[in-house]
């Protein structure tokens, strides 16, 4: 394969069925390939919601493994830690190429674990106890690397165009009620398995485009918290960030996307007092989750999907709604590709969230 | 009529069609089932050239073009007119960011909407004056940098839910003009940039474009006229000039 190197910027894509209706990948790929040069071979993923309808009470923990050596230190810690309702290998298809080893394991803290028996994990939390896993995982055992760790979903990612990791996973034997793709053009980073998108935590997962400048104001926010960096690229802090302000703190998207991409100094001072307080209390407090510089985001969370800009628009984002499915996209032709005759096409604005979530019946359907 | 059909085609293999049955002297060019291929009529110098596309363009449509017509039967998407140096471009629908990004001659003819940062660095020069006509509205930083040229924003698919343009009007403009249809919120404009009656001269010109404009898109002329304009133009000739350096 020839690359094009001539074009740059990393390529995103979305969808999610609000009637939790459930697709195969095919789409989702079809639609990510078509803006193949807007990465250049070296990272494509995908992200899945509503794939293990079987094991929708167990965490799904996808992990890669550099060598066996780590899988056998890593499986012997998770058996300490945790019930393991039931694990292999993950389906893929043959590739020439050199790659890790991936395993999937449907687990639960034991009851003990998560009360007495365990002195790292201190909490009455699940939730709670698997990020602390994960963090584990990823700092202490090398050559582990934890891909996804939700429930009822998964990550699929690897270096490679999207086409090819998508072949290799087998993405097009899933279904899902959403899904979000990444093609990725890696530039301050090495383009290695565990930094292509979705960066993934618990249900969210995120595909990017665009740099975090600032990177290094937001890991340092975040390790207060016990969230470590470990995945060399900048998009893993929002993953993190996400997890602490909508799960730790419980704030709405529509404040998070405030504290992400928030007005200038010079709006705020033109709104009213209530709104300007709001604002400037969001600054205050959250600074240090502000993400600086280019970005369109597409975040794929239980139930639901969102997308977002920078504060200035400074990369694409194009949505769509056909019926009950919304589309996002890095380019208006992804989506037409695999969508004809839709009912609306936008641009949403800078810094304003599209928040899009899964109807009440569709939620107890995929997750109840 | 040349028909193309481009339906799954990669974009270089299409130019390279394009290209060939110009070459080969045709010169009204049909090209159905497009989405997403880049660089359309790029760097294209023939002026007798039409090129009409059915379907989603890819980015840079008409990029450093030089003579041809384009027509778009849908939405473009971004860089649409990128360097373009002469020709037309038409598109039925609405445009995605940085329209006319330093564009330096021809004209460009949106049917509806532009996305942010329309005109950005458009400039002029000598008997070379790009005009880019909007009829929709448009998002922020319109007109940013913008050196040169004629903008005409129409606002006429404005509603309670999509304002008539965005925040940070004119950011960095030093020259040309842009003409606003209807009432401009003077908080949107940037603080170098100010607002001005058009004159005679200005009325001129508006009228002509948007004459054109209405030709094209089969709009009533005398109804998009019905309302008046406002004109945002640099305050000095060199806004910028003490930026950096402090001036007297």
């Amino acid at each position: 394969m020839e690359l094009s190197k001539d074009i740059s910027g990393c390529g995103v894509a979305g969808f999610i069925n609000t009637d939790g209706s459930l697709i195969s990948g095919i789409d989702i790929v079809d639609s990510i390939t078509l803006m193949k040069d807007r990465g250049n071979g070296l990272g494509a993923g995908f992200a899945a919601y509503g794939i293990y309808p079987d094991f929708k009470d167990f965490y799904a923990l996808h992990i890669m493994y550099d060598n066996e050596q780590a899988r056998k230190i890593t499986e012997e810690y998770l058996d300490r830690k945790l019930h393991i309702e039931q694990h292999g290998g993950m389906p893929t298809r043959p590739i020439k190429k050199k790659r890790p080893i991936f395993f999937v394991y449907f687990v639960k803290p034991r009851e003990q674990s998560t009360k007495v028996e365990s002195e790292e994990f201190r909490t009455d939390e699940e939730d709670e106890f698997i990020v602390k896993l994960v963090m584990y995982i990823n700092e202490k055992i090398d050559g582990a690397f934890v891909v996804s760790s939700g429930k009822n979903m998964g990550v699929f990612k690897g270096v490679g165009f999207p086409d090819e990791i998508a072949n290799f996973f087998r993405v097009d034997e899933y279904k899902a009620f959403c899904w979000t793709a990444h093609n990725r053009f890696p530039t301050n980073t090495p383009g290695w398995w565990g930094g292509a998108h979705p960066f993934s935590l618990l249900g969210w997962s995120v595909v990017h485009n665009g740099e975090i400048s600032s990177y290094g104001a937001n890991k340092r926010y975040l390790e207060m918290y016990e969230y470590k960096c470990t995945q060399k690229t900048d998009t893993e802090v929002i993953a993190y960030l996400l997890d602490l302000l909508a799960r730790r703190h419980n704030l709405p998207f529509e404040l998070i996307a405030k504290i992400f991409s928030p007005p200038l100094w010079s709006e705020i001072k033109k709104m009213d007092d209530e709104k300007r307080n709001l604002y400037t209390t969001l600054r205050m407090i959250y600074g240090g989750a502000l993400l600086n510089g280019p970005f369109s985001i597409i975040v794929g969370f239980r139930g639901g999907m969102l997308g977002l800009n920078d504060r200035i628009k400074l990369r694409p984002l194009v949505a769509a709604r056909k019926g009950n499915t919304i589309f996002m996209a890095s380019e208006e032709s992804a989506i037409r590709y695999v969508a004809k005759n839709l009912d609306e096409v936008w641009m949403p604005e800078a810094g304003e969230p599209i928040i899009v979530k899964l109807n009440e019946e569709a939620y107890k359907k995929v997750y109840g | 009529m040349y028909e193309i059909d481009a339906k799954d085609v990669y974009y270089r293999k299409l130019n390279e069609t394009i290209r060939d049955a110009i070459r080969n002297h045709k010169r009204d060019l049909i090209v159905d089932n497009v989405c997403g291929q880049y660089y359309i009529g790029c760097g294209i110098s023939e002026p007798d050239i039409t090129i009409t596309i059915n379907g989603v363009p890819g980015n840079d449509l008409g990029a450093f073009m030089n003579g041809p017509k384009i027509v778009v039967h849908d939405n473009a998407q971004d860089g649409v007119g990128n360097t373009m140096n002469g020709g037309t471009i038409i598109v039925h629908g609405s445009v995605g960011d940085v329209l006319a990004y330093s564009m330096r001659g021809g004209s460009i003819y949106v049917e509806k909407d532009a996305g942010y940062r329309a005109c950005i660095h458009m400039k002029a020069y000598k008997d070379m004056n790009p005009t880019v006509v909007i009829g929709g509205c448009s998002g922020a930083f319109m007109g940013e940098y913008m050196a040169g040229g004629t903008l005409i924003l129409l606002g006429l698919t404005q509603s309670k839910e999509k304002p008539l343009t965005g925040h940070y009007l004119a950011t960095g403009m030093h020259g040309g003009a842009i003409f606003i249809r209807g009432k401009l919120n003077e908080d949107m404009l940037w603080s170098e940039a100010e607002t001005v009656e058009p004159s005679k001269e200005d009325i001129k010109s508006i009228s002509k474009n948007v004459k054109e404009f209405c030709k094209i898109f089969k709009i009533d002329y005398n109804r998009v006229m019905d309302e008046g304009f406002v004109k945002v133009q640099p305050k000095t000739s060199r806004p910028y000039g003490d930026l950096y350096i402090p001036g007297p």
